[in-house]
């Protein structure tokens, strides 16, 4: 299985992105989940941008009214004043509904953003869940972590700052050009003067910007790399002299990090800059043209200040039209590399006329099995294995590594289906079964297996989480883990896994061992899962569990053989198939492999069956 | 299990079931805002770049200055050039020209600033993270064993992060002070009681900020949390995978993934609405200001008192004024990041180094390998020796294997022959030379070390062998690699010595990294090799391997071996058994066997290595005879 890392690189990661419209219709398709919503997030937006809009208008005519009725004369003066207050109050009336309007459609934008990524989060764990192994093997985890938090959160940022935000800048954009422009055609040119240049060097900036931080991104995580490998492996530093040698290579990787992070400073702020230098000149073009025009009588001051300041009023607006476009292309990039993965199907799932297995004798069968990994070039891994075990038998396997011991233990339970030859239980084809009921059928013990960062109790209780204290203690002391748990400070509820007390190799074996048989299967297959146990214990668990494996057929996958010479049956695979088998006694008389590694282990005084086997 | 029975279950008593990790991820303090300590010495670091720091600050006055004058120049043109009686095209043309030049200052400060400040910014985090991890490479071992590497890497990439965004916020947030004060004082100026009038809206919006900060940092934070919350379980969902799909459990953990995922939606939704929420009151507040200015300054326009351009002048500065109020509250939570990551900062390049060199310390180019313990007590806590006294000698070429329970001391032998502690009393020796007269260096040289877990770096099989022995040939490396027996299994890997190794050699077996550091050894070619020999189970193909190559790789070496497999044990010339920091034997294995002493005690245990003894059992041994 190694091998197939090298073979098998044809990973989701490398899958064509759908055309970038397709996902931002679908992206948009999914939010209209939320239609009422969203209505009134486009509503709120349209309002938002009105209000916006009135009040540029609003402040030119106050000045005008403050000027034009001064320079009038003869009008009464109360009339002034009360068109000042009319104009005052109008403003503060539009900024306050302006305000309101734009509470609205940030809060609505972000909400529906989080609605849908809600959606999107459970969508994407419910796949990964039951996507087969074959598809874990290939991706690596922090690929598809990396989807499930950055890519997401491109898709759910697309709602407020790509589509709501494009209304909006569209609305104050486009009718304030027009309001503009209607008012007076060349100044209101003169005005929006800035917008194609802006809108051309943020879509530059954006380009280069973006390459500049994919180049960052990797270099940081080379250099996290090597700091990461430095203090995980400090200890081989130190033994051999190389801080020197280390802090170089360090020199070098950061170096490398630096010299893009300047670049994208440099692009960054000399983008930035010219922009609002752009914006700057469109309003000094204003101020001279539109004051000579007021000097030849051609227009009033407050049409002036209109334009003014709504050359103000536009200058976020332009500015965030970089962020538009680098939100929409974030969109549909994150938003191709999570419908990959949410619309791959797992290879291994239930036929359509499946049903849950019916236990009559509890035997399973190998029919000529054979099975190779996925990938090119990949040497089958079993070639036509065929074995029966019956319910209270056990079925022993031994073999070189790499023989094919572990992938029999992942046939069974389906994590792959072989590709050629049947295997069943009780007659019926797992394939036929449903995969729910095979998997509680077939229990295997990993030989590394996970610990979650919970209690103990919930460790072991992992499979079935309703079992009673009765039963996880009765697992636990079958495990031989109980005297173990009585020394913690907590006893079973005290908290193990990466962030809680760490178990040895032994001790994580004997919890996997508890959490396995608690379940009382049909059948249960020990995947070398007692390789770091010590064989006094093994022996203690193995008389302890014997009750429960007289109710179920039981395959053991062991390289210290110890631990296999009470079965029922030992199978020697070599090269991925059935060389010798027999039982203990008759291998030995058979003098093949099998009795040449009994006796390699001997001699080594390797296992405990050096000594237990002269004794007896 | 039925599916019903599980609903009937559930409803009788919650699951025993979690999903992610039960501690918060988020290792984020709120402190201080301002911890003078932190800022001094994060100080210490800005001033190899004070030129940049100094000029930035003048482009950051001069920047302002000019934001601060364009409104004027508008107004100047307004009242002087477009409306007062005096108005001609000659006086617009030099406001036109007068607001080119600043828009022009304007720009080149804003680029001088945002150029010099990013940068330096960046400068100073990377001598930062550079000086944490040269620092990291010298302090005490005893201080890298504590530390958890993960908490490590977030102190030398995220807490680094926060400081670059303080280094880079406080800058425009002296500007955002500048223009704020300019702003009141310009307004003042213009006009004092206009100003004055206009200020009035402020105190409510500092009273509306007071009240809101506390319950809006709450939701925030809380926002935060259960984002790391959610995607902590994500990600163990994902390690997991072959453990949930084995158990059985995708229903009960989807729906736990789901009351997080939803709880972690609704923090988004209440964070959202405060976040949101000062929006309207900022923009009721420049419309109230505006409307001020209006009426206010429009009378006084009409009767005569103010300048028109003054109140055009006043309608700019108002639509300014918040932005640098609403930015300074959003430097509040920076500063605060920013003085926790550098308390974190600070704290690991505190921690002491360790042993240095002597100004006279020797360098020798070949040793003969002859080693002596003379004396040794040692401990790495204060009155708790590990090791009392410790006597004892390898002689050149000689291979010496260290047996006892856990906690004997043998682990500390080879650390004190390396240095990476200095004794309490008496010496450790090499050819006659205390190693405190070595240079590091030279020990690193002389000393070759194979550490229990083979350690590999991401790279190729080429380079881990070479590893720090640049000179090493292609040659050199397989001809180690063909010694230790690893030479086979790197050429059926599809790139050979050129295969890179991910994740540090995940996709070997354990048993070929181990060959693999055994030929790093080699290749290293010292004279004394130490070794602690691995514990986890081997199969015994691999075990044969590694077997036949140390007894090559130990071939004209001085050896210290911390055995604990009987087959390695019996290889050794010699046997020290350690108890409790003292040596309590020293011979051959038959001779110990004869003496029927703690080693023949252990031996007749059984067991394949000492370190599968169970403690019930060592107990008994270490205490007295065995029953047999």
């Amino acid at each position: 299985m190694q091998n197939t890392a090298y073979q098998d690189r044809k990973s989701a990661a490398d899958q064509k992105p759908t055309a970038d419209t397709a996902v931002l219709l679908r992206i948009i398709k999914l939010a209209l989940r939320y239609r009422v919503r969203v209505a009134f997030a486009v509503g709120a937006t349209i309002a938002a941008a009105i209000f916006q809009l009135m009040i540029p208008p609003l402040l030119g005519s106050a000045v005008d009214n403050a000027l034009g009725l001064l320079s009038g004369g003869g009008v009464v003066a109360e009339d002034a004043r009360s068109a000042l207050v009319r104009a005052a109050l109008l403003l503060l009336g539009a900024s306050v509904l302006r305000g309101v309007f734009t509470l609205l459609h940030n809060y609505n934008g972000e909400a529906i953003g989080h609605l849908l990524a809600y959606d999107l989060r459970l969508a994407f764990y419910g796949k990964l869940q039951n996507l087969s192994f074959s598809f874990h093997d290939r991706v690596h985890t922090g690929e598809l972590i990396t989807r499930g938090m950055l890519d997401l959160d491109g898709v759910r940022m697309f709602v407020n700052t790509g589509l709501l935000r494009l209304v909006l800048l569209t609305i104050l954009i486009g009718f304030g050009a027009y309001l503009l422009i209607s008012t007076d055609i060349w100044l209101g040119l003169l005005s929006l003067s800035f917008v194609p240049f802006v809108a051309w060097r943020s879509s530059i900036a954006r380009l280069r910007l973006r390459t500049l931080w994919l180049t960052l991104q990797e270099r940081m995580a080379n250099l996290g790399q090597i700091m990461d490998e430095n203090l995980t492996g400090i200890r081989v530093v130190r033994a051999f002299g190389a801080e020197p040698y280390e802090i170089e290579k360090y020199d070098a990787a950061s170096e490398e990090a630096m010299a893009v992070a300047e670049e994208r400073i440099k692009t960054r702020v000399s983008s930035t800059t010219v922009m609002s230098y752009a914006y700057f000149m469109s309003m000094g073009l204003v101020l001279w043209v539109g004051g000579l025009r007021v000097l030849d009588g051609t227009m009033t001051v407050g049409t002036l200040t209109v334009f003014l300041t709504f050359i103000t009023i536009l200058q976020a607006p332009v500015r965030q039209l970089g962020l538009l476009v680098n939100s929409i292309a974030r969109a549909s990039t994150c938003g191709s590399r999570l419908f990959d993965i949410l619309d791959l199907e797992p290879t291994i799932d239930d036929r359509a006329d499946a049903k849950p297995v019916e236990l009559t004798e509890g035997k399973v069968r190998f029919d000529d099995v054979s099975f190779t990994y996925a990938g090119e070039g990949v040497l089958p891994v079993l070639h036509g294995v065929s074995f029966e075990v019956q319910r209270g038998k056990t079925l022993g396997i031994v073999g070189p590594p790499g023989s094919g011991k572990s992938t029999i233990a992942h046939l069974l339970p389906r994590y792959y289906d072989p590709s050629g030859g049947r295997i069943s239980i009780d007659g019926q084809d797992i394939r036929d079964i449903t995969l729910e009921s095979l998997r509680q059928t077939v229990r295997v013990v990993q030989q590394d297996p996970f610990l979650f960062t919970a209690s103990l109790e919930n460790n072991i209780a992992y499979g079935d989480p309703w079992a009673d204290d009765g039963m996880i203690q009765d697992a636990a002391s079958a495990a031989q883990i109980d005297g173990f748990v009585g020394l913690l400070p907590d006893g079973y509820g005290t908290l193990v896994g990466e962030r809680g007390v760490s178990l040895s190799g032994g001790q994580r074996q004997r919890v996997a061992i508890a959490r396995a048989t608690m379940l009382r299967s049909a059948v249960l297959i020990f995947d070398d899962s007692t390789a770091a146990i010590d064989a006094e214990t093994e022996q203690r668990i193995r008389e302890s569990l014997k009750p429960h494996m007289a109710n179920c057929a039981s395959i053991i996958i062991s390289h210290r053989l110890g631990a296999l010479r009470h079965a029922d049956e030992i199978v020697f695979l070599e090269g991925g198939r059935i060389v010798e088998r027999g039982t203990h006694d008759t291998l030995l008389a058979e003098n093949g492999r099998y009795a040449a590694l009994f006796a390699l282990q001997n001699r080594d005084g390797d296992t405990d069956m050096a000594l237990q086997g002269v004794a007896e | 299990m039925s599916s019903l029975s599980e609903t009937e279950r559930a409803a009788a008593r919650p699951p025993r079931a979690v999903v992610g990790s039960q501690i918060s991820m988020d290792e984020e303090m709120f402190g201080a805002v301002f911890d003078g300590g932190v800022i001094r010495r994060f100080l210490s670091y800005v001033r190899p770049y004070r030129r940049s720091i100094i000029l930035a600050l003048i482009a950051v006055l001069v920047f302002t200055g000019a934001q601060l004058s364009i409104p004027l120049i508008i107004r100047y043109a307004i009242d002087e050039a477009i409306v007062s009686d005096r108005a001609d095209t000659f006086r617009l043309t030099i406001a036109i020209a007068v607001f080119g030049v600043v828009i022009t200052i304007n720009y080149a400060a804003n680029y001088l600033q945002d150029r010099l400040v990013g940068l330096a910014g960046e400068h100073v985090i990377f001598d930062l993270r550079r000086a944490m991890f040269a620092h990291l490479q010298h302090v005490a071992l005893s201080f890298m064993d504590k530390t958890e590497i993960g908490r490590m890497m977030s102190r030398l990439q995220g807490d680094v992060n926060s400081l670059q965004e303080f280094l880079e916020n406080s800058i425009t947030a002296f500007g955002d002070i500048v223009l704020l004060f300019g702003i009141v004082i310009i307004m003042l100026m213009l006009d004092f009681k206009l100003g004055l009038l206009t200020l009035s809206v402020v105190p409510t919006l500092l009273i509306v900020r007071v009240i809101w900060l506390p319950r809006a940092r709450v939701a925030f934070r809380r926002a935060r949390e259960t984002n790391s919350i959610t995607n902590g379980a994500l990600a163990e969902g994902i390690h997991a995978v072959r453990t949930v799909q084995g158990m059985g459990r995708e229903n009960v953990n989807f729906q736990l993934y789901d009351d997080k995922a939803r709880e972690n939606m609704l923090a988004h939704l209440r964070s959202a609405k405060f976040a949101q929420a000062m929006i309207p009151v900022v923009d009721t507040l420049t419309g109230a200001a505006m409307g001020i200015v209006i009426i206010v300054g429009g009378t006084q326009v009409l009767d005569s008192t103010l300048d028109i351009g003054v109140m055009v002048a006043f309608l700019f500065y108002v639509q300014r004024f918040f932005d640098p109020i609403r930015s300074l509250t959003i430097q509040y939570s920076v500063m605060q990041r920013a003085m926790a990551s550098g308390q974190r900062i600070f704290e690991v390049l505190e921690v002491p180094l360790a042993i240095s060199d002597k100004p006279d310390s020797i360098d020798p180019a070949v040793i003969d390998g002859d080693i002596a313990f003379n004396d040794v007590t040692f401990g790495y806590t204060k009155n708790q020796p590990i090791l009392k006294g410790v006597n004892f000698e390898v002689k050149r070429g000689e291979t010496v294997a260290l047996v006892g329970p856990t906690g004997s001391g043998k682990t500390s032998i080879t650390a004190l022959l390396h240095r990476f502690y200095d004794v309490w009393d008496g010496a450790v020796t090499i050819d006659g030379h205390d190693v405190r007269d070595f240079a590091k260096a030279s020990l690193g040289r002389h000393i070759a070390m194979v550490l229990q877990d083979p350690f590999l770096f991401t790279g190729t099989i080429f380079e881990n062998i070479c590893y720090r022995t640049a000179s090493a040939t292609r040659e050199d490396v397989e001809r180690a690699a063909k010694v230790v027996g690893a030479h086979d299994f790197i050429m059926q890997l599809p790139d050979g010595y050129e295969t890179v190794l991910e994740q540090q050699g995940r996709n070997l077996s354990l048993g070929q990294r181990q060959l693999l550091s055994f030929a790093r050894a080699l290749v290293a070619d010292a004279k004394i090799l130490v070794l602690d020999e691995a514990t986890a189970n081997i199969d015994s193909y691999t075990e044969r391997q590694i077997q036949t190559a140390l007894s090559r790789l130990l071939k004209d070496r001085t050896g210290i071996v911390i055995a604990h497999r009987l087959a390695t044990i019996r290889g050794a010339d010699r046997i020290v058994v350690l108890q409790q920091g003292s040596i309590v034997e020293t011979g051959t294995h038959d001779a110990l066997i004869a003496q029927k002493g703690l080693y023949a005690r252990l031996y007749a245990l059984n067991y394949a290595s000492f370190d599968d003894i169970p403690d019930d059992m060592l107990q008994e041994a270490l205490s007295g005879p065995a029953q047999t």
